[in-house]
């Protein structure tokens, strides 16, 4: 097989999985916003809690159903695309998705049909349990998943024979170096990205001044999220990168854009590297700064690039650049999570329309970060697969240059289509509000996630919004 | 071979025959519903259909990435021989998936003008049962390999037999669909389901003759194992099995039961995948590699079995539970909710 047919691999998996990772990075924190809500509207039988958790429902349904069939995908294409990373690796790996497989998707599938269509047929302790489940279920999910991707990128608890990989120490395996500062970075970002969410719809409808009882709730639970798990994210993503120069030295030096290895690393904040001069074109930075981070010492050494043969050097460019779209994003967020606390703490939140007016198109800064840290540490692993195992080109499958480009233009056709109607709904959702027909009709009339938009169509026209 | 390595490759090629076997009935008529769609044009009856299987299609997909997971857990180079052989098939039933997997939520919201995601629906389960059907023909056919390796072409999987075997799950998911219908709906719907489950019937024992001809006609293994002596007297019981169960189902649409043609339909599609077993053991991808060939190491199918034995009893127990919670009719204009 030729290197373009590699490639073309590559941008459809790039392709798929990026579409597929912005659905679970909402709904495993949506989930347990969800079920909060719930629990909170069982201890104290406030009805605006179980409003929101029926109108966060409607939008969990849709975007667990985009992450449902496109997660279905990924789980074949290990194999159509990737045939001889599932023979090399799939002693050790398979058992993993495996285990995902039988701990998470059977449990988040089957409980969100009562979680979806519970609310008035079974008993509201059982309805709230599912919740509970499918919240457990996509945690359980992430863990196996990050542990699996985690494996990939630091190896552990294995052997090699032949050129194939064979399971020495399962616990080795699973909780592999990287694998506690991956989860704990990742399931934090999805919790942020939620969060986030959850406090621009808030703001937006105390800008609007609509749904205040709702929206303040959101707020106050979305902000809080943010104002503690932001900075908090800042500690963990250090440790994660410490972890990195550890295991990963080639992937920090590509962030830092550090060529050099003999002399102290500078914080770059702006530059373009130049990879085939080896060296950075329009360099802005602090000196002895990224020394500072990784060292705790201005004078401090870590490996430059031009310590590594060209041939194990990941793309420095989209490292370089994603990391600091990433280390962008979370700056903001600590920003918006500290400034709200303060306005939070001196009573002025819901006044300071300035605050509330940034805050609500604060949404989207989750998923930037979380897109940006994985094509960080995703494309930082080239040109392995699985570090020091397997060579990316060197997995592919025996299939036709034709019909991978095939597939590859009816998956970006279909997507296209599918996931682009899919937020535009949720949009319109959120357009309507939590105080839709589901709360208002009587108890057993259908409000089947999403028809509840019905009407919020309707809406929209006679306003010509 | 010692006896771990013999018997732990067995049980597992049972456990994803069994989540094979769980997938086809399970999303079998649920795929039906979405095959009946152009058959059923008034909007309530389509909400009605959709209804009676929206708690539930999500687990029984779950069931299909079983089945592709414990592959890749326990025979990993059967997974990537087949895979790639049938690459296509496989992907554009992936992109049917898609399409009507979004439509239980998508539609909803369209409406009035959600005419797209019916046929989005109707056609992604129309694509995705015929895809599985081609998948399955291209697998029985035999995939070539060499050096532990898928090395045919693109397009083996284009040939008579593969493209009848999809047309043959299509009218098979569609008896299934037709037959859940009528334990779950009532009124003219139900009508209708018994009146086309008797067709499909006739429809699907016409298949299963034919296949049960062509194959060993066209492979010389499969006639082996069914016509000699004594296997042919110890097979007997499963074509004997079919008829009792096609009398069954034949039976109880005639006499106005509601659960036992359902029940039939599913014991015609396990005798039937009893029947491919029976053809095709100990080939995991016929006709060249076999269960012991493409094994993962014990040490992996090990690891697994501990999580299944505990997990699958537990899933079991849940789906079970949460059919129940939504058991008996769907009424139009009534939702689960």
């Amino acid at each position: 097989m030729d290197l373009d047919a590699v490639l073309l691999a590559r941008i459809q998996f790039a392709f798929t999985i990026t579409f597929h990772i912005i659905f679970p990075s909402f709904t495993i924190g949506l989930a347990a916003f969800i079920a909060t809500l719930l629990v909170r509207w069982r201890l104290t039988g406030r009805e605006h809690f179980r409003n929101l958790a029926r109108f966060w429902t409607k939008i969990f349904a849709v975007s667990f159903a985009m992450g449902v069939v496109s997660g279905i995908v990924l789980s074949y294409q290990f194999g159509t695309n990737w045939s001889n990373f599932s023979v090399v690796v799939g002693n050790v790996l398979g058992p993993l998705l495996g285990y995902e497989v039988l701990t998470a998707f059977f449990l988040e599938a089957t409980f969100l049909g009562i979680m979806l269509f519970g609310w008035n047929r079974v008993p509201p302790n059982i309805h709230v349990l599912s919740a509970i489940l499918v919240a457990v279920g996509t945690s359980l999910s992430a863990f196996w998943i990050l542990s699996a991707n985690s494996w990939m990128q630091t190896p552990a608890g294995h052997e090699i024979r032949d050129g194939i990989a064979y399971p020495v120490d399962w616990i080795a395996i699973i909780f592999n170096p990287s694998f506690p500062y991956r989860f704990a970075h990742m399931f934090t970002a999805a919790y942020l990205t939620t969060s986030l969410v959850v406090l621009a719809v808030g703001a937006r409808y105390l800008m609007q001044g609509r749904f205040t009882e709702e929206a303040k709730t959101m707020l106050h639970m979305g902000l809080g999220m943010v104002a503690i798990l932001a900075p908090l994210q800042v500690f963990i993503g250090d440790q994660h990168g410490l972890n990195t120069l550890e295991h990963q030295p080639v992937k920090v030096a590509a962030i830092e854009a550090h060529w050099d290895g003999s002399k102290p690393g500078d914080l770059v904040l702006f530059a373009w590297p130049n990879e085939k001069e080896e060296r950075n074109d329009y360099q802005i930075s602090i000196p002895g700064g990224a020394s500072l981070i990784l060292k705790h010492s201005t004078e401090g050494l870590f490996p430059g690039l031009k310590e590594f043969p060209r041939d194990e050097r990941p793309p420095v460019v989209p490292v370089f650049f994603s990391f600091r779209i990433m280390v962008g994003m979370g700056m903001l967020m600590v920003a918006l999570g500290l400034i709200g606390a303060w306005l939070w703490f001196r009573r002025t939140l819901y006044d300071a329309r300035w605050y509330l007016k940034y805050a609500q198109y604060a949404w989207p800064l989750g998923f930037i970060a979380t897109l940006a840290g994985w094509y960080t540490t995703e494309v930082g692993r080239q040109p392995w697969i699985a570090q020091g195992i397997l060579r990316t080109k060197d997995a592919v499958s025996p299939v036709a240059f034709g019909a991978v480009l095939t597939t590859l233009i009816l998956f970006v056709i279909v997507y296209s289509i599918v996931f682009a109607m899919g937020i535009y709904y949720i949009n319109r959702l959120i357009n309507y509000g939590p105080k839709g027909a589901a709360t208002q009709t009587p108890e057993g009339v259908p409000s089947r996630p999403l028809q509840a938009a019905e009407p919020a169509a309707h809406d929209a026209i006679e306003k010509g919004a | 071979m010692d006896a771990i390595h013999y018997w732990l490759p067995v049980l597992w090629a049972a456990i994803i025959g069994v989540a094979v076997v769980l997938y086809v009935i399970l999303d079998g008529f649920d795929l039906g519903l979405g095959i009946l769609f152009p058959f059923t044009p008034e909007e309530e009856r389509r909400d009605v259909m959709m209804n009676s299987v929206a708690p539930f299609w999500d687990g029984n997909e779950t069931w299909l990435v079983l089945g592709g997971g414990g592959l890749f857990v326990a025979f990993p180079l059967a997974y990537a021989v087949i895979m790639p052989a049938l690459y296509l098939p496989i992907i554009i039933m992936l992109l049917g998936l898609i399409f009507r997997g979004v439509a239980f939520e998508f539609r909803w919201t369209a409406k009035p003008n959600h005419h797209f995601w019916d046929q989005a629906f109707a056609y992604g389960s129309i694509v995705a049962a015929f895809m599985q059907g081609v998948v399955l023909g291209g697998y029985l056919q035999g995939i070539h390999v060499e050096n532990n390796a898928f090395a045919g072409g693109t397009f083996d999987w284009f040939a008579p037999f593969p493209l009848f075997t999809g047309v043959a799950l299509v009218v098979g998911y569609a008896l299934l669909g037709t037959t859940w219908l009528i334990m779950k709906t009532e009124g003219e719907l139900a009508v209708n389901a018994r009146r086309w489950s008797k067709y499909l019937l006739l429809a699907v024992l016409a298949i299963m003759v034919i296949v049960s001809l062509w194959t060993p006609l066209a492979f010389d293994r499969i006639s082996e194992r069914w016509f000699t002596w004594p296997n042919i007297i110890y097979l007997s019981p499963v074509p004997i099995l079919t008829a009792l169960a096609a009398f069954g189902c034949w039976y109880g649409l005639n006499n106005g039961r509601e659960v036992m043609p359902f029940m039939s339909a599913i014991s015609l599609f396990l005798l039937g995948f009893v029947g491919l077993a029976i053809s095709n053991t100990p080939y995991l991808v016929p006709p060249s590699l076999t269960f012991w060939d493409t094994a993962a190491v014990p040490e992996s199918q090990i690891f697994m079995l501990v999580g299944v034995l505990i997990m699958l009893p537990l899933i079991l127990g849940y789906t079970v539970f949460v059919y129940w919670m939504f058991r008996g009719k769907v009424r139009e204009g009534e939702g689960y909710h």
